[in-house]
């Protein structure tokens, strides 16, 4: 269909970190399975919570990947009219704690900080960059969704949803090396 | 004969602009996305610019938001003079914008209070609303543009030396698009607001977002300004999506006032590849009327 579904590497979610060990910064993937939306409010009480469980991930997110968005509502018969990546940066705060206690993946836009690259190489985590601003374009690779938690949050609750064929690169990879380096 | 602007005129083309520009992006945006792809020989930056104009396409197609962040709205209403306006003009603004968020199925993007109240108001309410006269007689339009937050974020304010002139312009502006470009979801219309004040400076970039990319300035000076500022852009290979190639900006805009001696205020407004803005006729002007013509101070 296009460049980036040429060539691209097909992986299914969860992801299992041998998969992700062969992954390099720039790769391009096709992402199949299921994704969690968390963003800024949520990232909030997802770690207080966190916190008090002593590490343990809640909602089933071992092993999961999240991907930074706050969708529109359905629409065009789609479970989101518009669906896309939220700047990766503002969750910098939680990512590393979340590797740690089990999150594989991230999926966002633009850079990540030391702390984050530095928790990709310790855990053999991935973050990946979905193209931001093709918010209609990717709600048409999503084909369900549904709410775990913080349904009051609106538009920034937890959401459990499945996606076909997502188009992302590999941002950070598990040696660290990341794709904003690159150009 | 006094032309008067009244609240509902204002709330209606409100109203009537939103789920148009969520949904439809700008003609000149659209053109310059095509033409960056056709330029473009950076394979990560193409497939960027791929997917954006198919995501237009799909967009428009299906009625479906181009961007998931459908922003704040920000409605600037532009009077010349002879032109009444009473202080309630924008009254019905939030009105309007929360049945068009409601009925379009926009996401609701706002929080009460930015430390107070964070929780959402519901409605993406309250507007951004400000006035803003112009020597002209008898005109009046109102620009309405739906900012997103990643690209607002990534904006900036310098108050520069008069000494780093246009060098420390340059600079800082390469400086911003190296350090944020990447969160603003490029290819970049980059708002800039040289001079003012410093409360006034920012309200000059976001204004200049409002002239189509495919329109040079009015005055040659500034169209040379955004020339040199464009090539700086660009040359820093940032790229679509800020993953690398040609076109890290389609344009930037420039509008320009006096200062104090002491001054070289300096705002940078990120617009992001959804530049989603209109500016609507009211009075005084033809139908089919476009935008600021380099009088945005």
């Amino acid at each position: 269909m296009n460049a980036i579904d040429s060539g691209a590497i097909r992986l299914a979610l969860p992801l299992e970190r041998a998969a992700l060990a062969g992954l390099h910064a720039g790769d391009t993937c096709l992402l199949t399975g299921p994704l969690y939306t968390l963003r800024d409010a949520g990232h909030v009480r997802l770690m207080t919570e966190l916190e008090a469980a002593d590490g343990t991930l809640p909602y089933g997110l071992d092993g999961q990947a999240i991907f930074y968005a706050g969708p529109t509502p359905s629409a065009a018969g789609r479970p989101f009219g518009a669906v896309g990546p939220t700047t990766a940066s503002r969750m910098d705060f939680a990512a590393p704690t979340l590797h740690r206690a089990g999150v594989v993946a991230t999926v966002g836009k633009g850079r990540r900080n030391p702390e984050v690259r530095a928790a990709c190489i310790e855990t053999g985590s991935v973050y990946f960059v979905a193209c931001g601003g093709a918010a209609a374009y990717l709600a048409k690779c999503v084909a369900s969704s549904e709410t775990v938690a913080y349904g009051d949050l609106g538009t920034e609750a937890l959401r459990r949803i499945e996606v076909v064929d997502f188009p992302v690169f590999v941002g950070i990879d598990v040696r660290g090396n990341d794709v904003y380096d690159l150009i | 004969m006094e032309t008067i602007i009244s609240k509902s005129q204002v709330a209606r083309a409100v109203y009537t602009a939103i789920p148009k520009l969520a949904c439809d992006l700008p003609a000149d945006i659209k053109a310059g996305l095509i033409a960056a792809l056709e330029r473009e020989d950076n394979p990560r930056g193409r497939a960027v610019l791929e997917q954006l104009v198919e995501n237009a396409r799909i967009a428009h197609e299906d009625h479906v938001p181009i961007c998931q962040d459908t922003g704040t709205v920000w409605v600037s209403l532009e009077v010349g003079s002879g032109v009444l306006v009473p202080a309630d003009v924008f009254a019905d603004v939030d009105d309007a914008v929360a049945r068009a968020y409601n009925e379009a199925r926009l996401r609701k993007s706002v929080v009460h209070d930015a430390i107070l109240d964070r929780v959402n108001s519901g409605d993406n309410t309250p507007a951004f609303c400000d006035i803003h006269p112009v020597d002209k007689l008898g005109v009046a339009r109102l620009h309405v543009m739906l900012k997103g937050g990643g690209s607002d974020n990534a904006s900036r304010v310098a108050m520069l030396v008069p000494g780093a002139g246009m060098q420390g312009i340059v600079d800082e502006l390469v400086r911003c698009v190296c350090e944020k470009g990447a969160n603003a979801c490029p290819p970049l219309v980059v708002g800039v607001g040289i001079g003012s004040t410093f409360d006034k400076v920012a309200g000059l970039a976001k204004r200049a977002l409002m002239r189509p990319v495919d329109e040079p300035a009015a005055d040659p000076r500034v169209r040379a300004v955004e020339e040199e500022l464009l090539e700086a852009v660009n040359a820093t290979g940032v790229g679509p999506g800020g993953l690398g190639g040609r076109t890290t900006a389609l344009a930037v805009r420039v509008a320009t006032a006096p200062c104090h001696i002491a001054a070289l205020p300096l705002a940078i407004n990120m617009g992001c590849s959804a530049m989603r803005r209109m500016t609507i006729p009211l009075a005084g002007y033809a139908e089919g009327h476009r935008a600021i013509e380099g009088d945005a101070r």
